[in-house]
């Protein structure tokens, strides 16, 4: 069975990756679970099994990755910036951007979303990463993108009032 | 996904545009993963006269030269199925052989001083290799007196088989490798290339 270069998997999943990353960690640490994800990949490459779906397994590592990332953030003495609590609805911000919507969401709205839309995983594979049935992933990934409809949209009409 | 998914608008849309960041990203990758001992395979291509070569190395030193007919992905794919999937864009490892391979374009340089990593060749191929850099540069030997300095001198044809799967062209120089009667014979790289060498080491 041949087995791909690690490099074609970086160039063709890293995009991917990285919105994942983004959407679920955040701007500030996108990057280092990006390459956490990739060296813990790397890793681990030689043994991945014949036939494996590259793609979910390195979004398992990805989701994991930026999940460390925050948790080691919130640890810190003093963060720069805190997730905030999901805010309720009269709250919103006028100058809501796509981060600071995402971070209103709970976190497993956050991580359906991200498994769901930005790498396309089916909801049943969203439940088995992030707990729950496949019923319950597919609501949270849809309340997440209403919410964030709704949110990015209402900035949109304030910022052009 | 589901069409009610499709709705618009797409919330993702506001994501700014990351891709820009991934180059830079990979560099960092392919520093760590030689920090860490997981850079198996380091590849990158450089430009040269005889077209754009693909260069290789393992942490044992240069394992690979191809040339663009010979196909870099299916290059890239046989080392990463014959060494290690861990293969990696990285310039690092492979600086100096592409140092050393603009000044030899140049006529600047008549031999490589570099570690080789030689075991995509075995056996009588293996011997074969070692006794091109036995022909100076430029000279010529005949595929018979390359049979001989490797200790065969009945298996002729042989020495061409070996020439044509050399790993390390232009490195170990194949391409001074002709037949006994002064034509240049056939070369990996294809006979122009094989011309364009021998002509710049004055052998032509």
């Amino acid at each position: 069975m041949e087995r791909e270069p690690f490099d074609a998997v970086v160039q063709r999943c890293g995009p991917m990756v990285l919105r994942v990353c983004w959407a679920v960690a955040g701007p500030d640490l996108a990057e280092d679970a990006w390459s956490e994800t990739f060296l813990a990949a790397l890793r681990a490459y030689p043994k991945l099994p014949a036939g494996s779906n590259v793609e979910a397994w390195l979004v398992t590592i990805a989701r994991n990755k930026a999940i460390d990332q925050l948790r080691a953030r919130s640890r810190r003495p003093a963060p720069t910036e805190r997730l905030p609590e999901p805010a309720r609805w009269e709250e919103r911000d006028a100058q809501l951007d796509l981060w600071d919507a995402l971070k209103r969401l709970t976190p497993r709205q956050r991580e359906a979303v991200a498994l769901h839309y930005l790498a396309g995983l089916p909801y049943a594979e969203v439940a088995r990463l992030v707990g729950g049935n496949p019923a319950a992933a597919r609501r949270a990934g849809a309340d997440a993108i209403a919410s964030l409809r709704s949110m990015l949209t209402l900035a949109k009409e304030d910022e052009s009032r | 996904m589901t069409s009610d998914d499709l709705r618009a608008p797409d919330p993702f849309a506001a994501m700014p545009d990351l891709d820009a960041r991934l180059s830079r990203l990979r560099q960092r990758l392919a520093v760590e993963a030689e920090r860490e001992g997981l850079l198996d395979v380091a590849y990158r291509s450089v430009d040269s006269p005889v077209g754009r070569l693909l260069l290789a190395a393992t942490p044992q030193g240069l394992v690979r030269v191809a040339y663009e007919v010979e196909d870099h992905d299916a290059v890239l794919a046989s080392l990463s199925e014959r060494i290690s999937p861990r293969v990696l864009r990285a310039n690092g490892r492979l600086d100096p052989v592409a140092v050393q391979l603009d000044a030899y374009f140049a006529g600047a340089r008549s031999r490589f001083t570099l570690s080789l990593d030689l075991r995509l060749a075995t056996g009588f191929r293996l011997s074969v290799l070692e006794h091109l850099r036995d022909i100076p540069y430029g000279g010529t030997a005949s595929y018979a007196t390359v049979a001989a300095l490797a200790g065969s001198p009945r298996a002729v044809r042989a020495v061409g088989t070996a020439c044509a799967t050399n790993p390390l062209p232009v490195v170990l120089p194949c391409h001074r490798v002709i037949h006994s009667d002064g034509r240049i014979g056939r070369y990996l790289g294809g006979q122009q290339a094989k011309q364009s060498l021998l002509r710049l080491e004055g052998a032509l």
